[in-house]
């Protein structure tokens, strides 16, 4: 072996950032299984027993809105919880044992680019999980309720929503990734994912809560919010949602307000 | 280093030297000094080890020379380029053995190869081509398939040494590369890097281990509390002690009068008490022994055990500092 075998003349910031992106979405086809049981399990109880099991029994939930089924009200708010459950399990998770006990992020730290390119490739290679889980949702949401949903899909705002909102979740899952330690995560559940998922406008549109102003407004932190009611906009206007601009401009400033301070926790584990 | 004379005298070490600090220092937020001023050249070939104990700032040195650790004051150069000042073109520079096992557990052994190609630009058929030829170079061509977790210790520093080496690096660096291996992996590895060394590869190590020091490194520097103590090739290291034997005497009684008795001896050069024992430093002297060993009785010790040593990189450090490598 001479002492230079192979040239490598693309070398640059940019194909190492490719092959980031391309080992994360290895890691992805090695474990699908894997994937697709984390991706799908909890969507799958939630559509199974509140739209299924539960007119089932003649027990209920209402639509707030005129006949509306509840399925149609739930499955925007299913797809948001699952695009951002995958930011957790994509980038949050994966990194908290990087930086804790394999050190692993070592090595990707080596690759030939700058170590904020490092951290906003995990943004990217999460939310393309995240757009992934979205679309597995749909056949869900299409077979298991007893009620279909009745989907009016606007096609503009659901490529928009739908992939804003996956960058959203990833943009989190980096910020916490880079925060916790690896005994705090079932803390990080608990104090972070639960509250976020539970009052995250998923089980009712934001709109209703004006029965409760206070948590009306304190959820308004809460990115699930605006993903669910992205979504809502996208799939099933007729039920009501936020202004799209609050919308939009929500999808777009909490990806760069998370991603930033992702980054930068990130360059401060990572650099000394 | 400041202006033009910084750029006049980068260029002249970036072609004879692959590393050059000067004055490299780091501080810890909370004022550890963990790397004092440090002045190093490295030339291009080499074979170079950081030695010293634990704390010493080595591990350090080597996380400010592969763009890791911020330095707080100083420069250092890389193949001739600034770490600070462009940490991503001297990454493409370098292969790095960490301390701990860095290995994509999420992927295979191949895969491992495959995808760091990739970070370093190869193509598709590049990289499947490269991973084959380390694989086959380092004996893990039947573990290809295999889980990296599957590997044993010896086997895991293998396929860390093969992805460092997979992108062609101007400088390996290897922290510490044998600490927690079996003896057998531990030799095999020392003859892979002196196969690497013969090639031409300049390779930067770090250990506590004098005996890997003075067997693999041609010039070693040794290092304590962020500083450089002595620099040179092992043999010279051990003949600036000034002494060819070293007598190591156990005995009852004083230990200090005994080794101010035997500093009396004609051909001994110094003596001290270190561990229970005096040792006695001395020229290659005809009839030295049985002079010490009368010497002592006429002190009013009794010798309880003579041994004789050459000095070893260890007793150069205990002798520079006054404490064991261990400790």
């Amino acid at each position: 072996m001479s002492r230079r075998p192979v040239e490598a003349p693309r070398a640059t910031a940019l194909a190492a950032f490719a092959g980031l992106l391309l080992r994360d979405l290895r890691v992805v086809t090695n474990e699908r299984g894997r994937f697709l049981l984390r991706t799908l399990s909890q969507p799958l109880l939630l559509v199974f027993v509140f739209t299924y099991v539960f007119p089932k029994i003649g027990q209920g939930f209402r639509a707030p809105a005129g006949d509306e089924s509840f399925t149609t009200v739930l499955v925007p708010g299913v797809i948001a919880i699952a695009v951002l459950i995958k930011g957790i399990q994509a980038v949050a998770l994966p990194l908290v044992q990087e930086f804790g006990y394999t050190s692993e992020i070592e090595d990707r730290v080596m690759a030939p680019l700058p170590v904020w390119a490092v951290a906003v490739e995990k943004i990217v290679a999460g939310a393309v999980q995240g757009l992934i889980a979205a679309l597995l949702v749909f056949p869900i949401a299409a077979v298991v309720p007893a009620e279909p949903a009745a989907l009016q899909i606007s096609w503009p705002a659901l490529v928009v929503v739908g992939l804003l909102a996956p960058f959203a979740a990833s943009a989190l899952g980096l910020a916490l990734g880079t925060m916790v330690e690896p005994n705090q995560v079932p803390l990080m559940f608990s104090v972070v994912i639960l509250p976020i998922t539970f009052l995250g406008a998923t089980y009712y549109p934001w709109a209703r809560l004006d029965a409760i102003p206070w948590l009306q407004a304190v959820t308004l932190l809460n990115p699930l919010v605006y993903m669910a009611e992205g979504y809502r906009m996208a799939l099933t206007p007729q039920i009501g949602h936020m202004p799209g601009v609050a919308i939009y401009a929500a999808l777009v400033a909490f990806p760069v307000g998370m991603g930033v301070l992702g980054v930068r926790g990130f360059r401060q584990r990572v650099l000394s | 280093m400041t202006g033009s004379a910084a750029a006049v005298d980068r260029r002249a070490t970036a072609i004879e030297h692959r590393i050059a600090t000067e004055g490299l220092t780091k501080v810890y937020p909370g004022g550890l000094r963990a790397v004092d001023g440090l002045d190093l050249r490295v030339r291009g070939g080499e074979i170079f080890g950081l030695l010293g104990p634990n704390g010493a700032g080595k591990t350090t040195t080597i996380g400010m020379l592969t763009t890791r650790v911020v330095p707080t004051g100083g420069v250092a150069l890389v193949d001739g380029i600034d770490v600070s000042a462009d940490p991503v073109a001297v990454k493409r520079r370098i292969g790095v053995v960490p301390q701990t096992n860095t290995l994509d557990r999420s992927l295979s052994v191949r895969e491992n190869l495959l995808f760091h190609c990739r970070y370093f630009g190869m193509s598709g058929s590049q990289a499947r081509a490269r991973a084959d030829e380390l694989l086959g170079r380092f004996r893990l061509a039947e573990r290809g398939d295999a889980k990296v977790e599957t590997l044993s210790g010896g086997m895991a520093q293998r396929l860390m040494v093969a992805r460092a080496l997979a992108h062609a690096p101007a400088v390996l660096f290897l922290d510490e590369p044998t600490t927690g291996l079996d003896p057998q992996s531990r030799l095999a590895l020392w003859e892979l890097l002196g196969e690497l060394h013969a090639e031409g590869q300049t390779i930067l190590l770090t250990t506590h281990a004098m005996d890997e020091a003075d067997r693999l490194c041609e010039r070693v520097a040794i290092m304590d509390a962020g500083r450089i103590l002595a620099l040179g090739s092992p043999s010279e290291l051990k003949r600036s002690l000034e002494a060819e034997t070293i007598v190591t005497m156990q005995a009852d009684g004083d230990l200090e009068v005994l080794a101010a008795a035997l500093g009396d001896v004609p051909g001994v050069t110094s003596t001290d008490v270190h561990d229970g024992a005096v040792r006695a430093f001395a020229g290659r002297v005809a009839g030295l022994l049985p002079r010490l060993v009368l010497r002592a009785e006429r002190a009013g010790t009794t010798v309880t055990d003579v041994s004789v040593t050459e000095p070893t990189l260890e007793t150069v450090f205990i002798a520079l500092t006054g404490k064991d490598l261990r400790e």
